[in-house]
């Protein structure tokens, strides 16, 4: 049979969900019923109890095909593999660097995660990173107990010479990005500052207009609910 | 016969919950019931410290409840006292069954609760406040919980006790529940009563509690409802 051919005469069920819930954008609390039904799997931030699916957390409900998540509205950064995260040094020891990175989980740096053979008996560590130096780095692994390693080998990680951070709640984090990284490039664009965002919160910002950047992730930060936003940034920024 | 107040036998004192007071708490809530005034901060999940406390496997959680100088006629002396310890007990106790603490190993999460004026009900009001703080967190829960007391006076079953109704009742009896999970996580008793009577109070503190479970609703929509549209 070939793939995908049974479902050809009727539409894919994955599809017809999408359909069905694609503009509910509803908010849920702790122990709210979502849904009752058998034919639904919990995704992120939610439990099945008996025949129903609860949410765990204040968020909104989204449907990836017969799966639901709850997308949280507040909450703490909790490391992921994959994430880009902006942390500060704050402690060598023999094997690495152990990297704040805004989170009740510390971040370890090993000497494996940094470019190049590094003997730490011949090497002073604090001359590759020094403590309170600022790391843009990916999360290369989290165990269930949430030993959280990083890497600084990826495409795209560096440390950061000059320039300002600031910390905004994480779950802002994508408004502050926007669809294809349209409201980060407009700041961008605006302002001429260089921007780095991690997905913890920590935004790295380096440029002649640093306040004004500053000023409007702060702003996108307080009205990320509101609708034309992106507009509403474009004119704060044009402004100044 | 009315109560002193004026109330019915079944009905709750003037319920006033906000969520979000404080800015630089994860979560926050403030409970009015009647002239019991409660305030919760929620802070984590965060780091523990000392280490040997961490839990490999878990999160803590860490409840204190305390009262103000100002919140009673005679002023209350600041610091832990026997009873204030007891009541960070119980309200722990009455909040872990509803969160998912696995979900956050080895940190913990502490709920801070500062009764600002009390007039009897304070523990209930307590566990309320923490409940919404939680949510407000973001903290991982089964559920809400809810909290009240009830007790008997002149052969009439009456819920959410004022203080001075507290000191002529025949009993005491504070709960907390989780309205969802139709599970009790407190259960305290103070008074001597027949077997019938506890059962009548609980079953009427149940009810108060649902009501409460919809004023707690209400006020975490009341913040967080308008995050929904883009």
């Amino acid at each position: 049979m070939e793939k995908g051919g049974s479902f050809s005469s009727e539409k894919n069920p994955e599809e017809k969900v999408l359909e069905e819930h694609k503009n509910e954008r509803k908010v849920v609390i702790p122990g709210e019923k979502i849904i009752e039904s058998m034919d639904y799997l919990p995704g992120r931030n939610c439990f099945r109890d008996g025949n129903s699916i609860y949410s765990k957390r204040i968020g909104v409900v989204y449907y990836r095909g017969r799966v639901i998540d709850v997308v949280p509205l507040s909450g703490k950064y909790i490391p992921e593999v994959g994430d880009m995260v902006i942390g500060i040094v704050e402690e060598i020891q023999y094997s690495g660097w152990i990297v704040d990175i805004n989170s009740p989980y510390k971040a370890f740096l090993p000497l494996s995660g940094v470019r190049g053979f590094i003997d730490p008996s011949k090497t002073d560590l604090s001359r590759i990173y020094g403590i309170g130096d600022v790391i843009y780095a990916k999360v290369f692994d989290v165990t269930p107990l949430k030993d959280v390693k990083i890497s600084m080998k990826d495409l795209g990680t560096r440390k950061f010479e000059n320039g300002r951070i600031i910390k905004v709640s994480p779950v802002k984090v994508p408004r502050i990005i926007g669809k294809q990284g349209s409201m980060i490039n407009l700041i961008k664009e605006k302002t001429g500052c260089r921007i780095s965002v991690g997905q913890n919160g920590v935004i790295w910002i380096q440029g002649e207009k640093e306040n004004l950047a500053a000023k409007a992730i702060f702003e996108i930060e307080k009205n990320s609910q509101v609708s034309g936003l992106t507009d509403y940034i474009s004119k704060l920024l044009s402004k100044e | 016969m009315e109560r002193l107040d004026g109330r019915k036998y079944d009905e709750l004192r003037p319920v006033e919950m906000k969520v979000g007071v404080l800015k630089h708490a994860d979560g926050s809530a403030l409970v009015k019931l009647g002239k019991t005034v409660a305030l919760a901060a929620v802070y984590g999940p965060r780091e523990l410290n000392p280490r040997h406390m961490q839990q490999s496997d878990r999160a803590i959680l860490q409840c204190n409840y305390s009262m103000a100088p100002f919140s009673t006629m005679e002023r209350a002396k600041p610091g832990p006292t026997r009873r204030s310890v007891e009541i960070s007990k119980v309200t722990r106790e009455a909040l872990e069954p509803a969160l998912f603490l696995n979900d956050f190993p080895r940190t913990t999460i502490d709920v801070y609760i500062v009764i600002l004026q009390a007039n009897a009900g304070t523990r209930t009001a307590g566990i309320n406040a923490a409940s919404l703080a939680l949510a407000d967190a973001g903290i991982q829960m089964r559920d809400l919980v809810t909290s009240v007391a009830a007790g008997k006076i002149d052969g009439h079953y009456v819920l959410d006790l004022t203080g001075e109704e507290e000191e002529i009742t025949e009993c005491d009896l504070p709960i907390a529940y989780m309205p969802r999970e139709k599970k009790f996580t407190l259960l305290q008793m103070d008074g001597k009563i027949s077997e019938e009577d506890v059962k009548n109070i609980i079953n009427l503190a149940v009810k108060g509690c649902e009501i409460l479970y919809e004023y707690q609703k209400k006020a975490l929509y009341e913040k967080w409802a308008k995050e929904g549209f883009e």
